[in-house]
């Protein structure tokens, strides 16, 4: 019961989508596609589902070949960036939508269409009109519209994007519980960090068409296998280990990369620095420090953050490296 | 969904309404084109000064029609779509009315106003018929429209004409641009108000076409004529497909429920002005039924109760009423005849673009279809005489011939009206629909058809009244003992004596009931399973 | 999908088709006869029930448009031709008709009994059916209201006195039209027609493109009270403009008049020649004739058949009417035609 990608190609004319990407999803496992726009993710979210013709490579399921299996029969939901709902049907009629593709009778139909319903938050809200919803609430229909037809495997391209800084946040922890909740075996498309941490269990970095590394979200986040990985993921700055010994006075087996919590104020700090900006955050202040003539970054408490070109004590916060893998496999 | 197994299918599915036209169509043409050049003479025919007069006041005419009509139908068209407003079902039907008028009828209702005839009266009715074509087809495809995309213009400054013209316009041209190809080819090819308005000082293409191949048998001159007129309405159609094809986009379609709503503000206006175009519409109309009532001794219905038996000394060879219901099965058997390969083809257009065949394909029988709406109905109907008793079974007087010259031209309207909508349905909805286990049939049933649902029943009632009022062909073709509506009124026209003249005047009365009766029923109609839709 | 699709779209078509001939076709039996007419032909239902009873012969009637358009169908299709028997063919065309090879011949017994004054040529293959003159029609009482007296002849509409009177028909598009025009050719000749209708243009002659128009519109003593008390119409007319007092509003002059005869012949190649021919002796026979001036507005071309009451008084048939052989007509028309219309449409 689980998906296997064997060196999937998609091309598009002369231009090579995706190339050569190996992935598995194992039975109740949730992996996230991350990657910045147009590498190919999304490309190669339809590819399983069936909208796009791979110019090379395997799609199998249970071993089996999808090849000359139709969109319609593979059996896979798939919820869109925009939700994609259908206008000329209420809330009902498009979660049972899938149910009535496959013969389901009218009762049964009731009773999934209620019970996803309270699911995603949305008890009572049949007979409304989808046009009438919020972008949350749509999402959450769609999500439901997708899994009523119990499918064997959920595609999600971007469920969240269209969304709301705060409503996203919210709807992704409620996205994993659900998923958890109904064990579902699932492909996440997304292209924010957070997003993908918080739903799966393994994390898929792609860029340019390939995947570079797959792994637990910690693992990828603490040891990113390559420089621009580790950009992708937030570190600003990479030193080699000799410059990070003598800098920072951390000794790493290889690159580090510092993202911008590597560096935190703090007055039993062994590091000096002078700030040369500051920028308000919500919960942070970020400043640019100067490390020996050296630019870093930092953060400070928002209550008494200190003023430009005041010297400070900096203390090396681990959880904000990344330890490059410079010779590590991209196992899966 | 894009396989290259299924474009190729596509192509071939393109081959049955190009079967049908080069059969019914084409064919017939092309062998009494064939004839007239055989003939010869054909060259000093094309190259002669008058023919070229001929060809440029036919397009002219044709233009100003069209851009009259465009103007004074899209107030009509935003009346429909958009606007809750009482009396908007009498517009829809009201607007239908003038087209299914004999052209015999409105260039006498139009001369009494001109009684000199001229180019300002051809160019008024001509645009009196059509802006049915532009109130319909393109507020066919503004009913489906979002309109926040607007809003959202509005809010970020544009004025409501400026929010207009760069929001709604652009999402409007495909069905702008439809309406201005079907409208031109109507004008260009309006015989009956030519021929009364033009008098003999006024000539187009086509009246000159009918005059040399009935009355003078001059083949040749015909056919230089006819080729004429194909080159004149293919560059037409080129120059109308190309302006479409970057137009046709994604929109989001919107339920008609949540598009129409009160008028606000400057919208008022534009509803003030449909009215009074509908109004102007409508004062011919009044004139035709006053003059069916009145006599040399005041009011009287005499003209009426005649229509239900054979008229004065037996004029008619069927009641005016068994008329009436000759023209409505007529009209319904062309109705579904032009439905089923109308929709058939704008399906297989939209299939065609989806499974990425080449662009030739498409275009090719888009512009095909279209083609029998530019050719003069005499050439056509010449053409059967001599090539239809080369099929099984004679069918040059044949029946069927009837509703099936009136599906050649119904059917490029069913076409114009619906593929606009067809195209503007999001893929991706549809690939979530085959997400959710729906086989490729099952999603055009369950999102396209639906979405397009109402713009296919405006097509349906469209073309029904097309071929209610069509006279050119049918009276070609039309059995003596079955004549439709049309028909008698062109009879009842050609005798002298007052009864006559008032049961003409009756009868189109009746036409004009049925039509509106027609109407109002197709509207009661919805697409099944269709929703709120 | 497409399999669903094409067979849908094949089941409807089949569907419409079954409403369509499943009308009132009569079952083709061995003694159907296909009559080819004009749009104007009429025929009384009984006087057609008698004749099949009579002779078991059932009559198909196909229409075909004016005279002219019939002809040239009758030419294109004369190597499979659409019908058994055509009526319709008329003086201006019959020379076509008959050059073409249309029309088979036939000695009909009912053609001596008056059809024979009005024959084509000698060769028996066309057989005149019925007359209608082309004549100037006048509005009694309009001319009457403008002080002038009737005019008598064709001299009289160029004098000033009936200045913008007159209303006439595009002879291109018209076929009374084309009539008035042959018949001023007739009265005066084929080279000095030309000043003749010079003079009438100067005198405010109006043109437009059919009967219709001019008679329903522009002629002051039909339904329509236009403004023109003179307009080129039938010498049967008259008959349907009889006033509550029994005396006819309008009057033909005349003196102005262009015989117009319809004939009927069997068609060469027709499937059924034998019926066809009896057809044709039905057309000359004196039950049909007697029908014809009700029916289609014209006279019978049958000696001794009586005329209805109203037309004795207000449409007698024109005695000196003028004609010009069809060949003539035939080699000439279009030339004459467009002379004409650069001479006063310009």
């Amino acid at each position: 019961m689980s998906l296997r990608i064997d060196g999937i190609g998609v091309r598009y004319g002369a231009v090579e989508a995706v190339s050569e990407v190996d992935l598995t999803v194992a039975d109740g496992e949730v992996v996230a596609l991350l990657g910045p726009s147009g590498c190919g993710k999304s490309t190669l979210l339809r590819a399983v589902a069936g909208l796009e013709r791979p110019s090379a490579g395997v799609v199998a399921w249970d071993d089996e070949d999808l090849a000359g299996v139709p969109v319609h029969r593979r059996g896979f939901g798939l919820v869109f960036q925009d939700g994609q709902l259908f206008p000329h049907r209420d809330v009902a009629g498009n979660v049972a939508f899938g149910m009535r593709m496959h013969g389901v009778e009218a009762e049964a139909r009731h009773k999934r269409v209620a019970e996803l319903l309270e699911l995603v938050g949305l008890g009572g809200y049949q007979k409304r009109r989808v046009t009438e919803l919020s972008g949350g609430e749509q999402q959450r229909v769609a999500l439901a519209r997708a899994l009523a037809p119990r499918p064997r495997l959920l595609l999600l391209d971007e469920p969240l994007s269209a969304l709301d800084r705060a409503l996203r946040e919210q709807l992704a922890v409620d996205l994993a519980r659900l998923l958890r909740e109904a064990g579902a075996t699932a492909l996440v498309v997304t292209h924010d960090h957070d997003e993908a941490f918080t739903l799966a269990d393994r994390v898929a970095v792609m860029r340019a068409g390939r995947i570079r590394q797959v792994g637990p979200p910690t693992e990828v986040w603490r040891s990113p296998v390559d420089v621009e990985t580790a950009r992708f993921l937030g570190c600003g700055k990479i030193l080699p280990a000799d410059v990070a010994l003598d800098l920072l006075g951390i000794t790493v087996p290889g690159r580090v990369g510092l993202r911008s919590t590597a560096l935190r104020v703090d007055s039993s700090g062994t590091l000096e620095g002078v700030v040369e900006e500051r920028v308000h955050r919500r919960d942070h202040v970020r400043l640019l420090v100067t490390v020996r003539d050296e630019e870093f970054e930092a953060v400070a408490p928002v209550a008494e953050p200190p003023a430009l070109g005041d010297r400070v004590r900096l203390v090396v916060d681990p959880d904000g490296l990344a330890v490059l893998g410079d010779q590590a496999d991209r196992g899966e | 969904m894009a396989h290259a197994r299924s474009g190729l299918s596509w192509a071939f599915a393109a081959l049955v309404p190009l079967v049908f036209l080069g059969v019914f169509f084409a064919w017939p043409v092309l062998a009494i084109v064939r004839l007239g050049l055989r003939d010869g003479g054909v060259g000093e025919a094309l190259t002669a000064a008058p023919t070229w007069e001929l060809v440029g006041f036919t397009l002219g005419q044709a233009a100003a029609s069209t851009v009259l009509a465009l103007v004074t139908g899209l107030p009509v068209a935003f009346l429909l779509a958009r606007c809750k407003v009482v009396g908007s079902g009498f517009v829809r039907a009201a607007v239908m009315v003038p087209f299914v008028l004999p052209t015999v009828v409105v260039g006498l209702a139009f001369r009494a106003l001109w009684p000199d005839g001229g180019v300002l009266p051809i160019v008024l009715a001509n645009a009196f018929f059509n802006v049915a074509v532009v109130a319909r087809t393109v507020g066919g495809l503004w009913a489906h429209t979002d309109r926040r995309a607007e809003d959202a213009a509005r809010a970020l400054g544009a004025s409501r004409p400026r929010a207009f013209a760069s929001v709604v316009l652009p999402s409007l041209l495909p069905a702008i641009g439809s309406a201005a190809s079907v409208v031109f080819l109507f004008c260009a090819t309006s015989f009956g108000v030519v021929l009364v308005l033009g008098g003999a000082r006024y000539r187009t293409l086509e009246t000159e076409i009918y005059l040399r191949t009935v009355e003078l048998f001059d083949l040749s001159g015909a056919a230089a004529l006819s080729l004429l007129q194909f080159a004149a309405v293919l560059a037409v159609l080129l120059l109308g497909g190309l302006a479409r094809r970057r137009r046709e986009t994604a929109l989001s379609l919107r339920g008609q429920v949540d598009v129409v709503h009160r008028p606000t503000g400057g919208e008022w206006g534009v509803v003030a002005v449909a009215f009074a175009v509908v109004l102007t519409l409508l004062v011919p109309v009044v004139g035709l039924v006053v003059r069916s009532l009145s006599t040399v001794d005041g009011w009287s219905l005499a003209g009426y109760r005649a229509l239900t038996g054979t008229g004065e000394r037996g004029t008619l060879a069927v009641s005016g009423v068994d008329a009436a219901m000759n023209s409505v099965r007529t009209a319904t058997d062309a109705t579904l005849l032009a439905l089923t390969i109308g929709v058939f083809s704008a399906v297989v257009l939209v299939g065609l673009r989806r499974g990425r065949t080449p662009w030739g394909i498409g275009e090719a029988l888009d512009t095909a279809l279209m083609l029998p709406l530019g050719v003069s109905a005499v050439t056509v109907g010449f053409g059967y005489l001599i090539t239809m008793d080369a099929l099984p079974g004679d069918l040059r007087t044949s029946p069927v011939l009837v509703p099936l010259a009136q599906a050649l031209v119904v059917t490029p309207l069913i076409v114009r009206i619906v593929l606009p909508v067809l195209r503007a349905v999001d893929e991706r909805l549809r690939q979530a629909a085959a997400t959710l286990g729906a086989s490729p049939w099952r999603v055009w049933r369950e999102v396209d058809l639906p979405l397009a649902g109402r713009s296919l029943v405006a097509a349906a009632g469209f073309g029904f009244v097309v071929a209610l009022g069509e006279f050119g062909a049918t009276s070609f073709l039309a059995r003596p003992e079955s004549p439709t509506l049309p028909i008698v009124i062109a009879r009842l026209m050609s005798r002298p004596g007052q009864l006559n003249s008032q049961m003409a005047y009756a009868a189109c009365a009746l036409l004009m009931v049925v039509t509106v009766a027609a109407v109002l029923l197709i509207e009661k109609l919805r697409v099944p399973s269709s929703g709120e839709f | 999908m497409l399999r669903h699709v094409l067979a849908a779209a094949a089941c409807l078509s089949l569907v419409a088709g079954c409403s369509v001939s499943g009308g009132s076709a009569p079952a083709a039996s061995d003694h159907t006869v296909t009559l080819v007419t004009h749009d104007s032909f009429v025929a009384k239902q009984e006087t057609l029930d008698a004749f099949k009873a009579s002779s078991g012969i059932t009559i198909k009637q196909v229409a075909s448009g004016d005279a002219g358009a019939l002809t040239n169908k009758l030419v294109l299709t004369k190597a499979n031709p659409i019908g058994d028997v055509a009526f319709g063919v008329d003086s201006t065309f019959a020379s076509r008709a008959v050059k073409e090879g249309v029309f088979a011949e036939y000695a009909s017994p009912e053609a001596s009994k008056g059809a024979q004054r009005y024959q084509v040529d000698g060769s028996n293959k066309l057989h005149a059916v019925d007359v209608g003159d082309v004549c100037l029609n006048v509005d009694i009482a309009g001319l009457a209201a403008k002080g002038v007296p009737e005019p008598t002849s064709y001299d009289d509409l160029v004098d000033p006195k009936y200045k913008d009177m007159l209303v006439v028909e595009d002879p291109a598009t018209s076929s009374p039209g084309l009539a008035f025009l042959l018949g001023t050719i007739g009265k005066y000749g084929p080279t000095s027609w030309t000043e003749y209708w010079t003079k009438l243009k100067a005198n405010g002659v109006k043109v437009v493109s059919g009967w219709e128009e001019a008679y329903n519109q522009d002629f002051s003593g039909s339904a329509g009270k236009g403004p023109k008390p003179i307009v080129v119409s039938y010498a049967s007319s008259p008959s349907a403009e009889i006033g509550e007092d029994g005396a006819p509003r309008t009057k033909a002059v005349l003196d102005t008049c262009y015989r117009q005869v319809e004939y009927a012949g069997v068609l060469n190649g027709a499937k059924n020649p034998e019926d066809a021919k009896k057809v044709v002796d039905f057309l000359l026979s004196e039950k049909f004739q007697a029908d014809v001036p009700e029916q289609m507005y014209v006279y019978p071309s049958r000696e001794g058949v009586k005329l209805p009451e109203s037309w004795e008084k207000a449409a007698p048939l024109p005695s000196a009417s003028q004609t010009l052989p069809a060949e003539q007509v035939s080699a000439n028309r279009e030339q004459w035609v467009s002379q004409w219309r650069t001479l006063v449409v310009g």
